[in-house]
């Protein structure tokens, strides 16, 4: 596996850990932010987050097949 | 004058305009779906996204979330989580299936069966799982459509009787439209719903409270317990939001009909930024919980949570606000109901009963029998609406434990070259009838996981078991993977 394939892979578990499987540490009413209880205050600051990884995401991507034409094409001049 | 006598007109006058622009757009073959979108990139910035956002409400989750965080509470934020996680998954998958409908021509999810494992029996098995779990989302939009007729006429219409208009409603609403017209119907009902959602949302804590905050302080004080999970109910603690949030996330994209509208996107490329921005689209869905919640401190002691906004809307605006606001979440019960309706019509005449029963059936004949699967499909959806109580997002749980079998024979089917058709039939079979089983028998949840969940992780284990017992089929599958694989990049 490619660096960039694990870092997207790493990147989009993100989401994942922060609002899935960590759900313990955070379902909790206090303390309350922006008057919401903190488990939906968490869920609903985790949608912006979540573009905000899977962007990340799809920029490596573009970058990684850039890297990927330009290896391919220097293996083709040799 | 009676307030039902503002209220009901008012409905009834939203969905005349949504059949009569249903219609007018099937005369008029030019003003296609392309059009709308091309005038979309005019509305500019705001208006798109208004759009969109209002894409994200379904009677699913205008009264059924609502619903459900009145009457279960905590439990209910797995809503938020999965409508979330589904779009990281279907970055990575989406543009795989799309490609390989591109390459092949496909145009439903029994298509893309057929294709990949060269079975017609199992591409027609997986058409006719998809119909009947259709019926369940359906039967869930027809419930919808009821509570507001009841809710509108005060009462003066049974729940029968408005599950009956509903029927007569949708299926009048299909036969006379189509799916040209479900786009533009669609714009009406996305900016209502965005608008009744926003009137709802900060207009209800407002009235009572002063504020949304000023609601949950109160609230906290006297239910604190409702607001995390298991919240009102008995077993619906973390385990039960994990393996609920990983299995509607899954399921979110191998519903039959998100497999055809995938298909017709225009880039793999499409499918990935969609992904990227669709989670911005949810911002606006907490304003239902804000609703359900105030109802508890409004309204308490409700036998049927599905009731608690509309009747909270009742009491709190007037006839016409509740008009308004009732005839939005009727085109919002209205516009998935017919997408639903006509992809298992399709899916049943042209994956289903065609290729089993009459090759020789000519395609005119085939849309003859789609269109009277059309009648059957929803009538014996409204049996069930009539007949059986579960939640609003109970029926969706359910059709989702049967729909997310799908996931092995699609994600392995587009990452993994070993998988073989034994394999993908035996664990699909070992899921339903687990997730059944468990669910007839009310053990869902089970050890405290979703029945739905556990069903599923059966069916990968099987679905790996059989596919490494069975002699691989590489000389098909390899070629295909790897056409894709090539034309995907690294993802």
């Amino acid at each position: 596996m490619n660096k960039t394939r694990v870092l997207c892979f790493l990147l989009a578990s993100i989401p994942f850990l922060a609002i899935c499987f960590s759900v313990p540490l955070w379902d909790r009413v206090y303390p309350l932010v922006l008057g919401l209880p903190f488990n939906m205050f968490w869920l609903i600051a985790w949608m912006p987050l979540t573009s905000l990884c899977m962007w990340g995401v799809y920029r490596l991507r573009i970058k990684g097949a850039q890297g990927e034409t330009a290896s391919a094409k220097k293996g083709a001049a040799r | 004058m009676k307030p039902s006598a503002i209220a009901l007109p008012i409905i009834f006058g939203i969905i005349l305009v949504g059949a009569v622009t249903g219609v007018y757009a099937g005369f008029r073959r030019q003003m296609n779906l392309e059009q709308w979108t091309v005038a979309g990139r005019g509305f500019g910035l705001i208006l798109v996204w208004l759009l969109m956002a209002g894409e994200v409400y379904t009677t699913f989750a205008f009264l059924g979330a609502s619903g459900w965080a009145y009457s279960r509470g905590g439990p209910t934020l797995y809503i938020l989580a999965y409508l979330t996680l589904a779009y990281v998954i279907s970055f990575f998958l989406l543009p795989r299936i799309w490609e390989m409908g591109r390459k092949f021509s496909l145009h439903t999810q029994s298509d893309f069966f057929r294709q990949r494992y060269n079975s017609q029996v199992l591409a027609s098995f997986v058409a006719i799982v998809g119909v009947l779990f259709i019926i369940p989302y359906l039967q869930l939009q027809l419930v919808g459509l009821g509570i507001i007729v009841q809710v509108a006429s005060f009462d003066a219409v049974s729940r029968s009787l408005s599950i009956t208009i509903a029927f007569v409603i949708v299926a009048g609403f299909v036969l006379s439209s189509g799916i040209r017209a479900v786009a533009w119907v669609s714009v009406l009902k996305d900016s209502l719903m965005l608008l009744a959602a926003f009137i709802v949302g900060i207009g209800v804590p407002y009235h009572y409270f002063g504020g949304i905050g000023a609601m949950y302080r109160t609230l906290v004080q006297t239910k604190a317990a409702h607001l995390t999970m298991p919240g009102s109910t008995a077993h619906m603690g973390h385990g039960w939001y994990i393996s609920t949030v990983l299995l509607t996330a899954v399921g979110g994209f191998t519903w039959p009909h998100t497999f055809a509208s995938n298909f017709s996107a225009k880039s793999g490329d499409t499918l990935r930024r969609n992904a990227v921005i669709m989670p911005l689209y949810n911002l606006t869905l907490p304003l239902l919980f804000f609703v359900g919640f105030s109802a508890i401190l409004i309204l308490p002691g409700l036998k049927n949570g599905d009731m608690a906004l509309l009747l909270t809307v009742r009491q709190t605006f007037s006839p016409w606000l509740l008009g308004l606001i009732g005839g939005a979440g009727a085109l919002t019960a209205m516009v998935p109901a017919a997408i639903l309706i006509l992809t298992a019509g399709t899916l049943f005449a042209k994956n289903f009963f065609r290729p089993l029963f009459a090759p020789a059936m000519s395609d005119d004949n085939v849309a003859r029998l789609a269109k009277l699967m059309v009648v059957v499909i929803t009538g014996v959806a409204m049996y069930f609406a009539i007949y059986s109580s579960t939640t609003l997002v109970g029926l969706l749980l359910f059709a989702y434990s049967g729909i997310a079998q799908f996931a092995p024979g699609v994600v392995f089917g587009v990452y993994w070259k070993r998988v073989t058709t034994m394999g993908v039939f035996a664990g699909l079979m070992t899921g339903l009838a687990t997730g059944m089983l468990l669910t007839l028998t009310k053990h869902d949840p089970l050890a405290g996981l979703n029945a739905g969940f556990i069903a599923l992780c059966l069916n990968v284990v099987v679905t790996v078991a059989a596919s490494l017992a069975t002699a691989p089929q590489r000389d098909r599958f390899e070629e295909q993977l790897s056409s894709i694989a090539a034309t995907q990049g690294m993802t």
